[in-house]
């Protein structure tokens, strides 16, 4: 199987300080990965990368089966590509409906004229409805995502991400502020997702993780410190010593 | 319960829209009856060209809301690009109509005019205010209607776009741009100062008001003109933009506004999107511009100094932005209030110790009522539509709906 996305080589600098040393980082297609490690290892940074919000020193980041360099493109040009992003704190539109949240991010053309033209046709609509329901915002379409519960704020910020059907989900933090039944229906969905799609989680739970049940990558100090199943990882003393430990 | 995304008819979207052109149809068929040419003559001339003038205001104060009220753009330059239109009109005005006075003085003398003779004329009379009778190369095309109409479109438009290509490139946002946009508007305005510039320095181009070959229409007449013409565009526009922005793209613009960063990582090309909405409603505010400047009768670098887009955010913070209704509400209100202040109508207020006289106060009743505006009613006049239909917002002293306080239901949140 050829990799989605290779990271290798990965280094940025802020102000003398490195945020990123030497980072490598491979996921397939299809693929569940879950991304630990303590505060200020440079998860948030790796993300930043990816999507093409931070350019790095070094280093080199492929996408695709045609290893297309990610790091000359811009953000909107990576998103396009397939790489899409959730961010820690739900980001939605709260100005706009759900609908149009949704409809914003449907997949569709993005040029000014395409959207001057567009219009929710029957395919579009049947999506967004459909969309809305995974999430348990179908009658919620009319209002006002700012008028919506934290929770719900981040069901409509997945029900988008998987509106702009992306080949890659970067996931931050996804279950933070949810109860514990939100959590689960959480893992499911992100396990369900990963089934057709690269999924990468960057998570603090360690409960949260393990029922993802998925490869785990532990970022340290901008690099990786070890990789493999949680149980594997749980038992590097290294991992043990620089995260576990201080838990 | 009805399909919230189903789509609807263009006016269930702007119901804003029926109203705007219905009132400007009436107010139109009452300046006519009222007006000195076709009417009763209850008002003067120079009151329906005060009029026209306002409606190409209003233009402009639409251009504005697009740009800052839906897009987050506060664009101090505006009213540059706007007299841009009405720089490039008046290069034929008064090219075809200094060829019509030069043409009548010659036709005295025993041999006919040559073609060079003509072009000498012309330039002396034009240029001799300046100590030059060389016609400048910017007057290349100033003989032809068509080309110098093209120019008011190309001239702004052009302008804008390389102007917003680099600012919006380099990622300039909020403050910073505003301060570029309007060190652009004074760079240009200072530069058209200069008496070598071509465009007559700080005369500027007068005698607007004569449209070339038409001069037995008089102005009564030619009043009227401009003053359906404004009408005319200040309706189309307004069709236009309430289309453009009711749909996907006006939801993308009011997304850029409010998280352009989120806006990117969904594949909008963001900067595109600012340089389309940039020079589309440059080219809108240089065509007001075109149809002001003739019943203005009169332009000069002052009119793009600074203060005349500030006066253009002013109006529209004042009339409500991100409202259509509200920015042609704005404009048409404060322009026209200005004006009878400024106009030495106003009454002056005796106070015993001073006396208050409009004409130097009018300024800081204006900058207090931006100020009370920003504070207390941010949405402005259009704001008070809202009251009036029952539509509140919750009072969140500024702070958007955050994590905390998102959880307000349908009805809490409309109180």
């Amino acid at each position: 199987m050829t990799a989605l996305l290779e990271v290798s080589g990965v280094c940025v600098t802020f102000d003398g300080f490195r945020a990123i040393n030497n980072l490598s980082f491979t996921i397939n297609e299809a693929e569940l990965r879950a991304v630990i490690g303590p505060n200020g290892a440079g998860k948030t940074t790796f993300m930043d990368i990816v999507t093409g919000k931070t350019r790095p020193d070094e280093g080199s980041v492929t996408w695709g089966e045609r290893a297309v360099s990610l790091l000359k493109m811009s953000e909107a040009a990576i998103a396009r590509a397939g790489v899409g992003r959730k961010f820690q704190r739900p980001t939605v539109f709260e100005d706009q409906t759900v609908g149009e949240n949704l409809i914003l991010a449907l997949k569709s053309r993005r040029g000014p004229l395409s959207a001057l033209k567009f219009r929710a046709t029957g395919a579009g609509r049947t999506r967004v409805a459909e969309l809305a329901r995974e999430v348990g915002l179908a009658d919620q379409l009319g209002r006002k995502a700012g008028e919506l519960s934290h929770g719900q704020k981040q069901w409509l910020e997945i029900a988008m991400l998987l509106a702009q059907e992306p080949r890659l989900l970067l996931v931050d933090e996804p279950a933070a502020g949810m109860t514990l039944a939100e959590r689960e229906r959480t893992t499911r969905m992100l396990v369900e997702i990963a089934k057709t799609r690269a999924v990468v989680v960057v998570e603090h739970d360690m409960d949260f993780v393990r029922r993802l049940n998925c490869k785990v990558t532990v970022l340290h100090e901008g690099a990786v410190l070890a990789e493999g199943s949680l149980d594997h990882v749980t038992a590097n003393p290294q991992v043990i010593e620089v995260y576990l430990g201080r838990g | 319960m009805t399909d919230p995304l189903a789509p609807r008819s263009f006016l269930v979207r702007n119901p804003s829209v029926l109203w705007v052109l219905g009132l400007l149809a009436a107010f139109c068929l009452l300046v006519t009856l009222l007006s000195p040419s076709l009417g009763m003559g209850v008002i003067s001339t120079s009151f329906v060209k005060t009029l026209g003038k306002t409606l190409c205001l209003c233009l402009a104060a639409l251009a504005m809301d697009v740009v800052w009220g839906y897009t987050g753009i506060l664009s101090l330059g505006h009213m540059a690009f706007f007299a841009l239109g009405g720089y490039m009109i008046g290069q034929w005005l008064m090219y075809a109509r200094t060829e019509e006075i030069v043409l009548s003085a010659l036709a005295s003398d025993p041999l006919p005019p040559t073609a060079g003779e003509i072009a000498q004329g012309v330039a002396t009379q034009i240029f001799g205010v300046v100590g030059s009778s060389e016609m400048p190369v910017i007057w290349a095309f100033a003989h032809s209607l068509p080309a110098q109409l093209a120019l008011v479109v190309l001239v702004p438009g052009l302008l804008a776009l390389v102007f917003g290509w680099l600012a919006f490139r380099s990622r300039v946002t909020g403050v910073y741009l505003s301060i570029l946009t309007q060190a652009m508007t004074l760079a240009l305005s200072l530069y058209l100062f200069q008496n070598d510039t071509g465009l007559r320095g700080n005369n500027g181009l007068s005698g607007l008001q004569n449209l070339p070959g038409l001069a037995s229409a008089g102005q009564d007449a030619v009043s009227l003109w401009f003053f359906w013409a404004s009408a005319a565009a200040l309706a189309l526009a307004y069709l236009l933009l309430a289309w453009a922005t009711s749909g996907k793209f006006g939801s993308v613009l009011r997304a850029i506004r409010d998280d352009e960063a989120r806006v990117r990582f969904l594949g909008y090309p963001v900067e595109g999107y600012k340089l389309f909405v940039f020079a589309g409603t440059a080219v809108l505010c240089g065509l007001a511009g075109a149809l002001y400047y003739p019943q203005a009768g009169i332009i000069n670098p002052a009119e793009l100094a600074p203060i005349a887009s500030i006066y253009l955010a002013v109006w529209v913070a004042i009339g409500g932005r991100g409202r259509l209704y509200g920015a042609v509400i704005g404009a048409a209100f404060v322009s026209l209030l200005s004006s009878w202040f400024t106009g030495g109508r106003a009454p002056s207020i005796p106070l015993g110790f001073y006396t208050i006289n409009w004409v130097d106060w009018w300024l800081v009743l204006l900058g207090l009522s931006f100020v009370a505006v920003t504070l207390f009613a941010p949405k402005g006049i259009g704001g008070l539509f809202d009251v009036s239909l029952g539509r509140r917002s919750p009072d969140r002293k500024g702070a958007p709906l955050g994590p905390d306080d998102g959880s307000l239901q349908e009805k809490e949140a409309t109180e």
